[in-house]
């Protein structure tokens, strides 16, 4: 497989990643750019095969700049600035800061979650007074981090948001629970909950809220088994969709 | 198959230790029932509204405990129309996403394909290459599309409160939008119409005079609602502070749309935070101050006329902006441009002989677009739009492959109707009605 050609060497590396460690490959972002993943030959064969299941591991230096993408410091500055001046234990809570796409990540500590999530209501300059939704990814690879706990955070008095992620470990699912400071988390967390098994500790009652409350297990995890269809031809049996030949 | 397997565990067995007597009224035993309430002497009933009642808005369960008429307690039951649409969309290409998500708040197909698009654009990074025409269509579609939920939700409020006239009235009118749709795309609900990087197709030769006529009728016929409703006394006595949730109560809940606007907040993010073009139009933010189910509804009928004005704008631009629909880049604008046949609609003629006949190219790029899709770069992104409801965000991550590695919508139909207890609970049965008719949920975005 391994190719002549020094850029297609690079891409080589870069997607199919044979020789680097598991550590160091974790932390490269993925970032495809071009047509259809292929800066240079031009493949047009069909299956790629090129499966990477990675979570990015990006930080973003100083400055972050703001929602329009300049690179001079910006709003979401201000916003890191005010919460690092508001809340005493910034540099223990947040593990690291993104700013991608017009967007500001804060990655969030989960012992430290509340008392963030609480500075960024209560505080005047900062002001996320609605909390617009709580959803979770599930990355089976991010060894110690399977489970992300994603929380938006609108400032209706500066006309802001700001997004928080808190992770923890498919061993230990358990969030502290955002209700007390944004009451509406309650159905999210719960909707979370069902779908992710992150259990929200401190959540008043926390049941399944979409799938029936006999279920077993937790259906948009990644490793949730999704069942194939039998069909009457010979005992044929059509594979479940992630186990389907496919693109990648 | 043995019966063994079920007894178990039965979650929805009733807990008569735990609950007190329990009537199941499974049917031709309502005697039962009665005498055994008389025999207990408790005022206290539990009812369960729904899943099935025509009132809830589809499959909404309520559990209401009332003491007489007063609402003690409420809790929301919902589920019943989860469908899985978010995980679905794990396993098809980015551009197969909107058929899926236009089919969660299917009362507002379009905004639900639009927040999904903006999203895989803003992860794209190509939200500025979007041409000037697909914008200011998805903005003409969104308004419409606004004005045909709107419709509904006071015409089933009307019906919910009794009044068939009203939902008549608004059906009917909704029912012009509706043809709208269907000339414009096909289809008349569930469109799929928005896609990443544009619009599926143009719009067809006589959709302009149609629109026109459509916004030479409309103003009278909201004029005639407004004359059935606004100073109706029957309609003022069953909604007026009635279901009352004021600003703080909103912003505790993450309560959006109209029943934030009725609270005397101008925030529409429309105007705040603007997409497709907004900023440009000229419209004003409907609020009323009055936190009750009359105040939605005016805000509701306030903003369909804005909407109407947002139309027209969208018509005179359209005259003079000419131009494609999907985004100039190859290998993301979805290559087809859609045309009807004799054989219903597929395809135009001119790309197939254009792929068919004279380039290799196209062909290519055609069969890989269609059938692998294009690669998303990783990251994630969170797309809010000011829907009929409230905020709609499409939470989008992607690991850099063809399809969705996560889609989370932060549907507003879910999000509000957190909010029926605090507006039911110490109000009469009959209110409790009213208060969800005004939140205006919609199931099939709730569950998803």
């Amino acid at each position: 497989m391994s190719s002549q050609n020094p850029e297609q060497q690079a891409e080589q590396a870069a997607d199919r990643l044979p020789a680097q460690a598991e550590e160091e490959r974790r932390e490269q972002p993925v970032v495809r750019t071009g047509m259809f993943g292929v800066k240079t030959s031009g493949d047009t064969s069909g299956y790629g095969r090129l499966v990477i299941r990675q979570s990015p591991k990006i930080s973003t230096p100083r400055p972050y700049g703001g929602p329009d993408g300049a690179a001079e410091a910006g709003e979401f500055d201000e916003i890191a600035d005010e919460l690092e001046r508001a809340f005493a234990g910034f540099g223990d809570a947040v593990e690291r800061v993104v700013a991608d796409r017009g967007e500001l990540t804060f990655f969030v500590k989960r012992e430290h979650l509340v008392e963030v999530a609480r500075t960024m209501r209560d505080e005047p300059s900062l002001r996320f007074e609605l909390c617009s939704s709580v959803s979770g990814v599930h990355y089976p690879q991010d060894a110690g981090a399977e489970l992300h706990s994603v929380v938006h955070l609108l400032s209706i008095t500066h006309n802001r948001r700001v997004r928080l992620e808190t992770t923890c470990p498919d061993a230990d699912p358990h969030v502290p629970s955002l209700v007390p400071v944004y009451p509406t988390a309650d159905w999210h967390e719960r909707e979370t909950y069902d779908f992710f098994g992150i259990v929200y500790d401190g959540h008043p009652a926390l049941t399944r809220i979409e799938m029936p409350d006999d279920w077993v297990g937790h259906p948009q995890r990644k490793d949730y088994p999704l069942g194939g269809i039998p069909v009457e031809y010979r005992g044929a049996e059509i594979p479940p969709p992630d186990q389907r030949r496919s693109y990648t | 198959m043995s019966s063994t397997k079920y007894t178990e565990y039965d979650a929805y067995a009733a807990d008569e230790a735990a609950e007190g007597r329990v009537f199941d009224v499974n049917g031709q035993d309502w005697d039962q029932v009665v005498s055994g309430a008389e025999d207990l002497g408790d005022e206290r009933l539990v009812v369960n509204m729904g899943p099935q009642h025509p009132s809830t808005h589809g499959v909404l369960r309520l559990i209401l405990t009332l003491d007489g008429e007063t609402v003690n307690e409420c809790r929301v039951g919902i589920g019943y129309l989860h469908t899985g649409i978010e995980k679905n969309m794990e396993f098809r290409t980015w551009t197969q996403g909107t058929t899926f998500c236009t089919r969660m708040d299917y009362l507002a197909p379009i905004f639900n394909e639009t927040t999904y698009c903006l999203g895989v654009e803003k992860l794209l990074g190509v939200t500025d290459q979007v041409p000037e025409r697909a914008q200011i269509i998805r903005v003409m579609m969104m308004e419409l599309n606004r004005i045909s939920s709107h419709l509904v939700a006071i015409a089933t409020f009307g019906l919910e409160l009794g009044a068939t006239t009203v939902m008549l009235n608004g059906f009917i009118e909704r029912e012009y939008t509706l043809d709208l749709f269907e000339e414009i795309t096909g289809l008349r609900m569930n469109m799929a119409y928005v896609r990443p990087g544009g619009v599926a197709q143009d719009l067809p030769s006589g959709a302009t005079s149609k629109i026109r006529d459509y916004l030479d009728r409309m103003p009278k016929r909201l004029q005639a609602l407004r004359k059935l409703m606004d100073d109706n006394h029957v309609y003022k006595a069953r909604t007026k502070d009635v279901a009352y949730l004021d600003l703080t109560g909103c912003m505790a809940l993450g309560v959006t749309g109209p029943v934030l606007r009725a609270t005397g907040l101008p925030w529409d993010l429309r105007k705040s935070q603007p997409y497709c073009g907004y900023e440009t139009y000229d419209f004003k933010v409907a609020t009323q101050d009055t936190c009750d189910v009359y105040g939605r509804y005016l805000v509701r009928m306030e903003e369909m006329e804005e909407s109407l004005k947002i139309v027209e704008q969208c018509l005179e631009r359209l005259q003079t902006v000419k131009g494609p629909v999907m985004i100039e880049d190859k290998k993301i604008g979805w290559p087809a441009q859609l045309a009807i046949g004799a054989d219903g609609m597929g395809n135009s003629p001119r790309h197939i002989a254009h792929i068919m006949g004279t380039s290799m190219e196209a062909l290519i790029h055609h069969f890989k677009l269609v059938t692998e899709g294009f690669r998303v770069p990783a990251g994630q992104a969170y797309a809010p739009i000011e829907s009929p409801r409230g905020e709609l965000g499409a939470h989008v991550v992607s690991d850099g492959g063809t399809r969705p590695y996560r889609v989370h919508f932060r549907e507003p139909s879910f999000v509000n109707l957190q909010a029926t207890p605090a507006m039911a609970e110490g109000g009469m049965i009959a209110d409790v009605i009213a208060a969800v008719a005004s939140i205006d949920p919609v199931m099939g975005g709730v569950d998803r």
